[in-house]
């Protein structure tokens, strides 16, 4: 019997930052000191504090070493297994008192969280079923098709108010009870792992810690609706999703878990993987549908919706990651104890990707209607360089843009749409006093322009039209009348567009426009950027006060813009400058001024 | 590997694979369980700190209570070393010297068993912070 355990981070961060040598070494020099027998490794999915990984926990006693590297390990087992201390340098530093953090359960990032599809990440083995079923995995499959008829299931996913956390939020037991309705030879049961947002990878970190919740979510709802497949459409960039994935469903089929006559019962199912290309209009579920039959992944028409005519013609039943993790705990705990989480038309809890610049990055999952505010600065530590903070960006492509007057507001499908953002997916993007707005919205649009699959001229023509436009602007060649063509270009696109994606494509301009309005104006009028970001219109001056004639800018500057004897302060000739900003990044003694 | 073919199976194969586990299960609440903290700087090591734990884990697990029994660093009691530290919930820790594999089922068997206090109990001359 083990009385430590040394819990090591295998999620796609981590193990790029060598986290697989760092299991490595912990077995070597536990070996060496021959500790086998009392200390045991144990690789698991994400911990979500990706800012600081690799991430190595020490259990009974909850420590939380971050940013681990493999010649720690030595130090970490000689230390603290066999001497009971703890490594301080490795600790986590609380970022405002300084102080280190010995046990995980004082760290702020985790005390407002409330893992519910993230209940096992950083917690098991994702390549071991038995780790899965100690944490009762399966036994919400096993009391479905056992006690259960699919109405009695589908009513207590209906009772918990889980909605859909690929980004629309439809009611998920109403989706399967319409799926269920429709009789025919074959039905199956879609996955879509097609996660596509920039920065969000709350989906690929499921799997990678928790594939097994996913199987059984799937068989659960394979059950309800009469399906006895499973596909799951995951993208080919997800190579470690893929191989736990396929783990997990081999473990599954040798248990019995998956195949016929699953627990004695009459029900059969089995899963498959359908690899993307990664194409984010696969997201929207009729594109899925159709690059799944191997055609190209374009949107069509609805109705009929899959529920009645999905993959091959059959009816298909299409969830996201997120949603199918949180189906086995709303079985295991009861529908009732699911919707007393969250507000009244938002259930449960949602995964946020954090990334940009905020100082904890990482994965969190919170109640919903928690405030911005409780998750930019208690989970995720502030804004990074104490600088302020200008706006949030949620819903990624398809999503807007909040600020500082939505802090306050509580979080949830709803609320986001009626700020003019999105819940989407769940990424969530924060920025401060140095981003550009107009950039931020040409970001967006330019993944837009090259992920619109070009079916419906609107987005095809009209996106790329609008950044164009953008262009313009952060170039310094904007006028005024540009802003109204942008917003009624938008309005088109959004109107008359077939999929989601063309019709939440303006999002991220007309949201811009809404909430930093003075900002496109101080663009096109007086030919200025707040936050310096658009090159094109930055004056760039050399201080002679502060110039020492070093020559590094002189050198550097790409056209010969600048001359000066050595030692003598230097001068940029404005009419040469190409405003690439070379000689600002270069200058040692911040001798250059941007206007 | 077996089949798991109905949910007594499930539960049996679950029953089966906790033992591996219950270290991570206990760990999140652990102000609920009797918590044990061996001393196990250079000082107990070396007077038998690493057998009086094992034995500890060894007779919690026979007597099936929920315990968390971890090694800290050196309490300071050198002169009585091996010291061992037991805290049951909602009471104050209470030390005890000179524990060898004897004495530490005799601190399982009287003390968290039944809240008979032993001899060569250190007063508790610090305060934390």
């Amino acid at each position: 019997m083990y009385k430590m355990q040394l819990l090591v981070c295998s999620g796609t961060g981590c193990r790029a930052s060598a986290s697989a040598t760092i299991v490595e070494k912990l077995n070597e020099s536990l070996k060496a000191h021959q500790l086998t027998e009392e200390a045991q490794v144990v690789t698991t999915g994400c911990f979500g504090f990706c800012e600081k990984g690799p991430i190595v926990k020490v259990i009974p006693d909850n420590t939380f070493y971050t940013q681990v590297k493999p010649e720690d390990a030595e130090e970490i087992v000689t230390e603290h297994i066999l001497k009971g201390r703890k490594v301080s340098r490795l600790l986590y530093e609380d970022p405002e008192n300084k102080e280190h953090i010995i046990d995980s359960k004082h760290m702020g990032f985790y005390q407002k969280q409330m893992r519910i599809a993230l209940r096992n990440c950083g917690v098991i083995d994702p390549e071991n079923i038995d780790e899965y079923i100690v944490r009762d995995g399966y036994s919400a499959l096993a009391q479905v098709v056992t006690d259960l008829t699919p109405e009695q299931a589908i009513d207590m996913v209906k009772q918990s108010g889980l909605r859909g956390r690929g980004g629309a939020g439809f009611p998920t037991g109403l989706k399967w009870e319409i799926t269920s309705k429709f009789s025919s030879d074959q039905k199956y049961v879609v996955c879509n792992a097609d996660e596509g947002d920039p920065g969000a990878f709350m989906d690929r970190s499921i799997l990678e810690g928790d594939p097994n919740s996913i199987i059984e979510a799937m068989a659960i709802c394979g059950y309800c609706i009469g399906a006895t497949k499973g596909l799951v459409y995951i993208r080919a960039e997800y190579p470690l999703a893929i191989k736990r994935l396929e783990i997990a469903i081999g473990q599954a089929r040798e248990y019995g878990l998956l195949g016929n006559n699953i627990f004695g019962s009459k029900f059969s199912f089995d899963m498959e993987l359908r690899y993307g290309a990664g194409a984010f209009v696969c997201g929207e579920e009729t594109a899925l549908i159709a690059s799944m039959e191997g055609k190209r992944g374009e949107p069509r028409v609805k109705p009929p919706f899959p529920a009645e005519s999905g993959y091959m013609h059959k009816p298909t039943n299409v969830n996201n990651v997120e949603t199918f993790a949180n189906v086995p705990v709303i079985f295991l705990k009861g529908p009732e104890w699911y919707s007393a989480i969250g507000t009244e038309k938002s259930k449960g809890t949602k995964v946020f990707a954090l990334a940009g610049k905020i100082n904890n990055v990482g994965l969190i999952e919170v109640p919903m209607g928690i405030t911005l505010r409780e998750i930019i600065y208690e989970i995720g530590g502030g804004i990074k360089n104490g600088k302020n903070f200008k706006a949030v960006q949620t819903g990624g492509p398809s999503g807007g843009c909040l600020t500082e007057a939505h802090l306050d507001t509580p979080i949830d499908f709803d609320s986001l749409v009626a700020a003019g953002s999105m819940m989407g997916s769940g990424g969530m993007i924060v920025m401060d006093e140095d981003d550009c707005m107009v950039s931020i919205a040409k970001f967006y649009l330019e993944f837009i322009v090259e992920e619109s699959c070009g079916k419906c001229t609107p987005c095809r023509i009209g996106n790329k039209r609008m950044l164009e436009i953008l262009e313009k602007i952060t170039q310094g060649k904007g006028s005024m009348e540009d802003l109204d063509h942008l917003r009624n270009l938008a309005y088109v696109i959004k109107d008359t567009s077939l999929c989601g994606l063309g019709q939440s494509s303006p999002n991220p301009v007309l949201s811009t426009l809404e909430n930093f309005y003075d900002e496109y104006v101080a663009h096109v009028k007086d030919k200025r950027c707040f936050a310096k970001q658009c090159k094109a219109m930055a004056k760039y001056t050399i201080n002679p006060d502060v110039c020492t004639g070093c020559t590094i800018c002189a050198r550097n500057c790409p056209v010969d813009a600048i001359t000066g004897e050595k030692r003598e302060p230097h001068f940029i000739h404005q009419e040469i400058c190409t405003h690439c900003g070379v000689c600002y990044q270069k200058c040692k003694f911040n001798a250059i001024n941007v206007e | 590997m077996t089949k798991i073919k109905s949910l007594d199976d499930l539960r049996q194969k679950k029953q089966q694979l906790e033992q591996g586990m219950d270290i991570r299960e206990k760990s999140d609440h652990p102000e609920n369980l009797v918590q044990i903290k061996v001393a196990m700087a250079t000082c107990g090591i070396a007077s038998g700190a690493r057998t009086v734990m094992n034995t500890l884990v060894e007779k919690m697990k026979k007597e099936k209570i929920a315990a968390v029994v971890t090694q800290t660093g050196c309490m300071g009691y050198c002169y009585a070393e091996p010291t061992v530290e037991v805290t049951k919930p909602g009471m104050d820790p209470v030390v005890f010297s000179y524990v060898d594999v004897k004495k530490a089922e005799e601190i399982v068997d009287k003390y968290i068993l039944n809240n008979e206090l032993l001899d060569g109990i250190l007063p508790k001359n610090y305060q934390t912070i």
